[in-house]
């Protein structure tokens, strides 16, 4: 199986490469950290399940409430603990969630690539960041009125205890979820989804959320700048309660895409070349679509719309390892993870921090220019 | 370097899995041999208002090529995507193996029918190998990887088509005639009972198209079926055991291609004027049209000799003339085109000169004719000696006409045809000076 030796070789490479990024960047920022010790404040956060009891108040790293992890740490290396407090509750949650966004949106940018057949696709394409961003901005500007006036079915109005930051996750997850659904629902016509409709009606929904979007720009008054913050895209804030989520939500969509990578190869020959050889094209094309919306959501609803990544990286490792989605998926997924967090670092290490979105964009399009100029890699 | 090695190995097992491989794939042997592979009944298929195709019925037995011919638009593709189940058809039927097409999955219709089609949507430069490999995707499961019979299946099929030479480049590097031959090796891994063709030849050289058709015929031979859309008539005599002629949608003709492809059929469908004659490489009906003249026939008697006169004849039968020649020597050109038009001609031996009898044969000819039309400047050019007529023959043959209309060896075909009728209107024709 030269295919999947290929996908593990790369996959493994890029993951230790994704692991050296995160080490770093923990190392960087006002208070300089080597990664020696970096690594050492880890692996002493390292525990080793022993046991899960329920209804306890939640501690440790993972605190979900209502769980606690019974666990032990194996390492106990000497540490600073102003380095320790650094590594854990400021920076590595910040980086976490980096990497498991930009491993979304490549993931999705690779497979929207493929089932568009065009270049120019990203997770955007389907209306899931102007979705999401008019969940967000709807929320940052009527922040009491929707937290308020929520009421559940059967339950009535629920007190739902939503901090400030989960409010605007939640409404974006929902609204880009909302958008895509939008969007699929205009195109679809006898159980049929033609792509080229699916493409301007994803056109057309994200012009009328980008009109919505502006006129509550207009009417938010002193939360403008955290509007314009979140468009952006941000990191920062990250808690590990976003990170739990992500790592929950993220790796099971990512499955999914995974085992349709054979799948989505013979759909780029074209829908009736992939249904003459076998494929249902419908069936595989909801599928993809439904996942890959969602884990754009995922990664979206707390990072905001970070533009770029899920556009070039997926580029940037088809020159590199080919168009094979089966190598492609994976390694784009974990250069998106390794891209984001090195971008988020560049973003915050300056004397004022930068909105993610600006590096990437910064970064990211010169060497995409350079990749197209000089496309000579390809085999390995 | 372990790519290489793999590819051995891949080459080596294809090597020793191919002829188990071939008597246990079920879908061949699973077939009942007296049934159809495919089975077409009464499929219409509209686009809005457009009827694309009405009531065509359609069987193909193992071990036969059958040829959908028929002008642009005619419904050849169409009935093609239909027995795929790539477009719905709006009424009939269409059985694959004996199995309603329409209760089948996509992957259940991939394993017995297998589509090439005129050019592929991939713009992504996948190497051409993988592309070969993914004809076997209706056999694999969504965790499976490729077993030694899909590596077989793959190996087989990108040598018997020819594409080993360039596996490796990138589909989009290679030629059009290259990608063609892709395509087709694609739908061989699929080793599938039946393999549909969209022009498999439109987009290769004479070379190619000839090496492509004769692999189709192989397949075919093995005991597979085959539905090709061709556009090349001759090409469809050559290699097909059924042309199924279609023309707006409908069946005009269908049986063998000697049956099928006369003049009137042609004529018919094509809506163009046509000379049926004879390939003489290879003797099967060779098809040539031309656009339609509607004239008033006529009864014409055509004087001369060798390719330019067998052209005049072709032409003036093509119209719609009733035609008839002499005299000739047996073998000449224009004598076969005589012959294949089942024109009636007077001919003489070889070398013999023309002698009295099919003189006044000839003259009889002319004199029944409401012209006789003679092929050749005198005295330029044009062969003569003992086997020829001499300009004296032709000139006293043709006297016997009503008229004679005079054309130049190198007439083009509509003055030709205007000369004639000019001349049958008793007006003077610019070529035929009097």
């Amino acid at each position: 199986m030269r295919v999947r030796r290929r996908a593990v070789a790369w996959s493994t490479a890029l993951a230790a490469a994704l692991a050296g990024v995160v080490v770093v960047s923990a190392g960087i920022g006002p208070v300089r950290i080597p990664p020696a010790e970096v690594l050492k404040v880890v692996l002493n956060a390292a525990v080793v399940p022993a046991g899960v009891e329920f209804g306890a108040a939640g501690a440790g790293p993972i605190a979900l409430p209502g769980v606690e992890f019974a666990y032990r740490s194996p390492f106990a290396f000497p540490v600073d603990d102003v380095h320790r407090r650094i590594v854990l509750l400021v920076r590595l949650p910040r980086i976490l969630l980096a990497a498991l966004v930009g491993f979304s949106l490549a993931a999705a940018g690779t497979v929207m690539q493929g089932f568009f057949r065009n270049p120019m696709a990203d997770p955007s394409i389907i209306g899931v960041s102007s979705g999401a961003a008019v969940g967000a901005v709807a929320f940052i500007v009527f922040p009491v009125a929707l937290s308020t006036t929520l009421t559940l079915p059967l339950l009535g109005a629920v007190d739902l205890g939503l901090s400030y930051g989960a409010g605007v996750s939640l409404f974006a997850f929902i609204g880009a979820l909302l958008a895509a659904f939008g969007v699929y629902a205009i195109a679809t016509r006898h159980g049929r989804t033609p792509v080229a409709t699916l493409l301007l009606a994803g056109v057309a929904v994200q012009t009328f959320l980008g009109a919505v979007i502006s006129y509550l720009q207009l009417r938010a008054g002193e939360s403008l700048r955290r509007i314009v913050a979140w468009l952006m895209g941000h990191l920062s804030g990250a808690a590990w309660s976003e990170v739990a989520i992500a790592a929950l939500v993220v790796p099971p969509l990512f499955a999914v895409l995974l085992a349709y990578a054979r799948d989505l190869n013979v759909l780029l020959l074209g829908e009736e070349e992939a249904r003459g050889l076998g494929i249902d094209v419908e069936r595989t094309k909801r599928v993809l679509l439904a996942t890959s919306a969602l884990i754009t959501a995922a990664g979206v609803a707390f990072a905001g719309v970070i533009g770029f990544v899920g556009l070039i990286v997926p580029h940037m490792l088809r020159l590199v390892v080919g168009p094979d989605h089966r190598v492609l998926l994976p390694t784009a997924a974990l250069s998106g993870g390794a891209f984001l967090v090195a971008a988020d670092t560049a973003a915050r290490s300056g004397t004022a921090e930068l909105p993610v979105g600006v590096v990437t964009a910064a970064v990211g399009a010169p060497f995409f220019v350079y990749l197209l100029v000089n496309r000579e890699v390809y085999e390995l | 370097m372990s790519r290489d090695a793999a590819v051995d190995a891949a080459v080596d097992t294809g090597a020793a899995v191919g002829d188990i491989d071939r008597s246990s794939s079920g879908d061949v042997d699973r077939s009942p041999p007296d049934g159809p592979l495919v089975s077409v009944r009464d499929l219409s298929v509209s686009f809005g208002d457009l009827e694309a195709v009405d009531e065509v019925d359609l069987a193909v037995e193992p071990g036969t090529l059958v040829g959908l011919v028929g002008p642009n638009g005619a419904g050849k593709t169409t009935v093609l995507r239909a027995i795929t189940g790539a477009i719905e058809a709006d009424g009939g039927t269409v059985r694959l193996d004996g199995d309603p097409m329409a209760g089948l999955s996509a992957r259940e219709v991939a394993r017995r029918v297998a589509s090439v089609p005129q050019d592929t949507g991939l713009s992504f430069d996948f190497p051409v190998r993988h592309v070969v490999e993914m004809g076997r995707t209706p056999y694999l499961g969504r965790f499976d990887g490729r077993d030694a019979e899909d590596t077989a299946a793959v190996e087989e099929a990108m040598a018997a088509a020819g594409v080993e030479r360039f596996a490796d480049r990138s589909i989009t590097e290679v030629s059009g005639g290259e990608r063609q031959r892709v395509l087709l090796a694609r739908a061989l891994a699929q080793e599938t009972p039946t393999l549909l063709l969209d022009e498999p030849t439109a987009s290769l050289d004479v070379n190619h198209a000839v090496a492509t058709m004769e692999l189709v015929r192989d397949v075919v031979d093995g005991g597979r079926a085959a539905v090709a859309a061709i556009h090349d008539l001759d090409m469809a005599a050559r290699f097909c055991d059924r042309i199924v002629v279609l023309a707006d949608g409908r069946v005009r003709a269908d049986g063998p291609p000697a049956e099928v492809l006369d003049a009137s059929a042609v004529a018919g469908a094509f809506d163009a004027e046509a000379f049926v004659g004879r390939n003489p490489a290879t003797g099967t009906p060779a098809v040539t049209a031309f656009p339609r003249s509607a004239v008033d026939p006529l009864r014409l008697h055509v004087v001369g000799t060798g390719p330019d006169a067998a052209r005049v004849v072709a032409r003036l039968v093509a119209a719609g003339h009733e035609v008839s020649l002499g005299v000739v020597p047996e073998g000449d050109a224009a004598a076969v085109a005589a012959a294949d038009a089942d024109v009636p001609a007077v001919t003489v031996p070889p070398f013999a000169g023309v002698d009295a009898e099919s003189q006044a044969a000839a003259r009889e000819l002319a004199e029944s004719a409401d012209a006789a039309v003679v092929v050749g400047e005198f005295g330029e050019g044009h062969p003569s000696g003992e086997d020829h007529p001499s300009e004296d023959d032709r000139l006293r043959i043709a006297s016997a006409a009503e008229r004679v209309v005079r054309v130049p060896n190198d007439v083009d075909g509509d003055d030709l045809l205007a000369a004639v009728a000019a001349e049958a209107t008793g007006a003077t024709g610019a070529t035929g000076p009097t």
